[in-house]
């Protein structure tokens, strides 16, 4: 059944993405949403048959390298872990492919996109799946091209190709580490199981080894590159800039990739290596670090942009560094929980989004939008779901995973959990600001669109909105639902050995015994953003603009992103640019050129045209050269030696 | 002092070389080459029965005859030949005929 599930969506895609133009568009959507849809239906009793096994249970495929010391099985690991990303994988995106029959229904490439759309979900099953660091990498790295191909699946526009060629660098920049990672764990383990080497992750406790001619340790440092693989992925910040641009991309695809599935490939990764990280605390005190500092930067950029789209995607980073600094405090769990509710909301905030552009006839800038509630007012409601949950309101399944987050690194008690503790509060308050700013400013005030537009808005058709309605449920209830299992009482019997939490680093049973103001801070900080977004931009709707005049130097600076994309590209681009242009210009043309293929060739014709200068034509001037010739011969001859 | 064969040598080669210099030092006419070659032929020929006197072997004469038969031959396809190129060319200036210059 396991094989079933994973691979179908690959069946599905190699359908449609060989054959889509024999069996045509409407075939192809039928195998691809048929083929995710079957392998989500089958991987919910997939996942009871999971949870009911007390170990891994690992299907072998295929011997895939054995080579001397390497020997790297293909085999699906099944576990909690794994469990509950095939669930949230194959739901959400059996909810984008059918979504996406109606998204893309006048697109020109529909057997392409849905055979990449599948193809995709194959490779972040097979990433889930892992069961060695050789196959995490094959997903890893499925992924990122899928990612790429549809970030640049309208290859017509110049900016869609930009961003995918960004999307791709940038992640080689996390890949290199993250191999280099693997590398290194080759290196102190002998092997790349993840049984053997976790089974060996104690012991190298202590232990050294040599990275650019220091002795570091050698735990801390396979683990902080593995980290920056993670980093590179999951967008956190220093590797975070492609993350807004691949919404250049189809809208599903932001939902399904960018969102809810393969950003989250950085998180689910530490949670799966976490019998490394946990004996390695000075890297998981870099996660934690970089995962707060990431979830407030994301978030204070998120304020100030104007693209409905670039907003849930900086949500999105933002959303990450939680999940990462709750890995920070070896809160794993909590980080798992939050993924598995942020998929749900987030793939909702994204189609809802992709709803309202639908709609608006692809406007995207939510300064033209506005009063669009009671023309759209299925899409306005799950906007509601989706916000309320991603500003952690009671009930809302936000609520329970971002406060076992907060009250988690409080209860660490470590200085990277204050320290994440007080910049996740702080990005409750901006979160819940820039959802309502959202809210209102596309759905309620005057319309700002003109007419042609807005006379042709319209609600989307009925398979866009099922697929809201799932994930709109999901948005509600997966919180209360599995708040039990993943962090509550029952979280010992759920992950079983899937996940590995020292005793002494324990903060999530630590969380249920910090004080109650820690435990509704959270919440407050939400309805406070939500009280001052509805200030700002609902009851006295110049105050923004007043505030952004009068503090024009941080509006800027919120607005440009904090320069990250300008400082990266006087830093490498335009280095890149100016040293490809001097090896060009000097090192090939003149040099190589110069003195190689160019140099010789002229060479060779000026001796020619020397040479052809001794052929006057006048036959005495030849038959003189062969008297010369025959008088030296003979005196060659002649003259005694 | 008796004629011996250092002298009909000598003449041979003042022939000889009065051919090679005819040939490029002119730089007029192609019968002038050819009247060059022929001049070149005749210092051979004395050379040969110089040598066949002195060497008392009649082979030199004869190969002399050989010589005389094939000069004829040769002088007469060359003013063939000029006469043909003339047609063709309406010169046969030395200078003009440099068709194969590189």
């Amino acid at each position: 059944m396991a094989v079933l599930v994973v691979f179908l969506p690959l069946l599905a895609a190699f359908i449609a993405g060989f054959f889509g133009r024999v069996i045509g568009d409407r075939a192809s959507q039928l195998v691809t949403c048929g083929g995710i849809v079957l392998s989500a239906l089958l991987g919910i009793p997939l996942f009871r048959e999971i949870l009911s096994q007390e170990h891994a249970q690992i299907i072998p495929i295929v011997t895939w390298i054995a080579a001397g010391g390497v020997d790297v099985q293909w085999s699906l690991r099944l576990d909690t872990l794994s469990g509950v990303m095939i669930v949230a994988v194959t739901i959400v995106s059996a909810m984008v492919h059918i979504y996406s029959v109606g998204y893309m229904a006048h697109d020109a490439g529909i057997p392409r996109f849905f055979a990449y759309l599948s193809l995709f979900t194959f490779f972040m099953l097979m990433l889930a799946t892992a069961n060695d660091f050789v196959q995490l990498f094959f997903g890893w790295e499925g992924v990122g091209l899928l990612s790429y191909l549809l970030i640049g699946f309208w290859y017509d526009r110049k900016s869609a190709n930009d961003a995918s060629i960004k999307a791709f660098l940038v992640n080689r920049v996390g890949d290199f580490g993250f191999a280099l990672g693997i590398f290194a764990t080759f290196v102190i383990f002998g092997s790349l199981d993840f049984d053997t080497v976790f089974g060996k992750a104690p012991s190298a406790v202590g232990t050294t080894m040599n990275f650019l001619d220091w002795q570091v340790p050698s735990l801390t440092l396979a683990c902080i590159l593995l980290f920056i693989g993670a980093m590179g992925k999951s967008a956190q910040l220093g590797l975070h800039t492609w993350l807004p641009d691949a919404m250049e991309g189809p809208t599903p695809v932001s939902a399904l990739i960018h969102a809810a599935t393969m950003v989250t490939a950085g998180v689910f990764m530490v949670c799966r290596l976490s019998p490394m990280f946990e004996y390695a605390p000075a890297a998981l005190a870099v996660v934690g670090v970089i995962g707060g500092t990431t979830a407030v930067f994301a978030a204070s950029v998120g304020m100030a942009q104007n693209d409905i789209k670039r907003v849930i995607a900086y949500s999105t980073c933002s959303q990450l560094g939680y999940m990462f600094f709750a890995a920070g405090v070896s809160a794993y769990t909590a980080a798992m929980f939050h993924l598995f509710t942020h998929a749900f909301f987030k793939a909702l905030l994204f189609l809802g989004a992709g709803s309202v552009i639908h709609a608006m006839s692809a406007e995207q800038d939510m300064r033209r939008m506005g009063g669009l509630w009671n023309k759209i007012p299925i899409t306005y409601a799950l906007m509601w779901v989706g916000s309320l949950s991603l500003a952690g309101i009671p009930i809302f399944a936000g609520y329970y995973s971002k406060d076992m987050i907060l009250s988690a690194s409080w209860a660490s008690g470590t200085a990277v959990g204050r320290y994440s503790f007080c910049l996740g509060i702080f990005t409750a308050f901006l979160t819940a600001f820039y959802s309502w700013r959202l809210l209102i400013m596309t759905f309620h005030g005057q319309p700002r669109a003109d007419e042609e537009t807005l006379h042709h808005v319209h609600e989307s058709p009925w398979v866009m909105l099922i697929p809201l309605f799932i994930l709109g449920f999901g948005a509600v209830f997966a919180g209360i639902l599995a708040d039990h299992w993943f962090v509550g009482e029952g979280r010992g019997e759920f992950w079983k050995h899937s996940i590995l939490v020292l005793p002494q680093h324990d903060s999530i049973a630590a969380a249920e015994h910090v004080s109650w103001i820690i435990d509704y801070l959270p919440l407050i900080a939400g309805l406070l953003g939500i009280a001052v977004a509805y200030v700002c931009y609902s009851l006295i709707p110049e105050l923004p603009s007043r505030l952004a005049m009068r503090f024009r130097a941080i509006y800027l600076f919120l607005l440009n992103k904090w320069y990250f994309d300008e400082l990266y590209d006087r830093l490498f681009v335009r280095t890149a640019f100016s040293l490809g242009e001097g090896l060009w210009k000097t090192g090939d043309a003149t040099i190589i050129d110069g003195l190689g293929p160019d140099g010789i060739a002229a060479a060779t014709r000026e001796l020619a045209r020397e040479a052809s200068r001794l052929q006057t034509g006048y036959v005495y001037h030849y038959a003189f050269a062969m008297l010369i010739g025959v008088v030296a011969l003979v005196t060659w001859y002649l003259v005694p030696r | 002092m008796p004629i011996g064969l250092a002298h009909y040598l000598t003449v041979a080669a003042i022939l000889f070389t009065l051919g090679i210099f005819g040939i490029f030092l002119n730089r007029k006419n192609v019968i002038i080459i050819m009247m060059s070659i022929e001049l070149m032929l005749l210092a051979v020929n004395i050379n040969f029965v110089a040598f066949s006197v002195v060497l008392n072997d009649l082979v030199g004469q004869i190969f002399a005859m050989f010589v005389l038969t094939v000069a004829a031959a040769e002088a007469a396809i060359g003013l063939a030949i000029l006469v043909v190129y003339f047609r063709n060319r309406g010169t046969i200036q030395v200078e003009d005929i440099d068709m194969m210059k590189g």
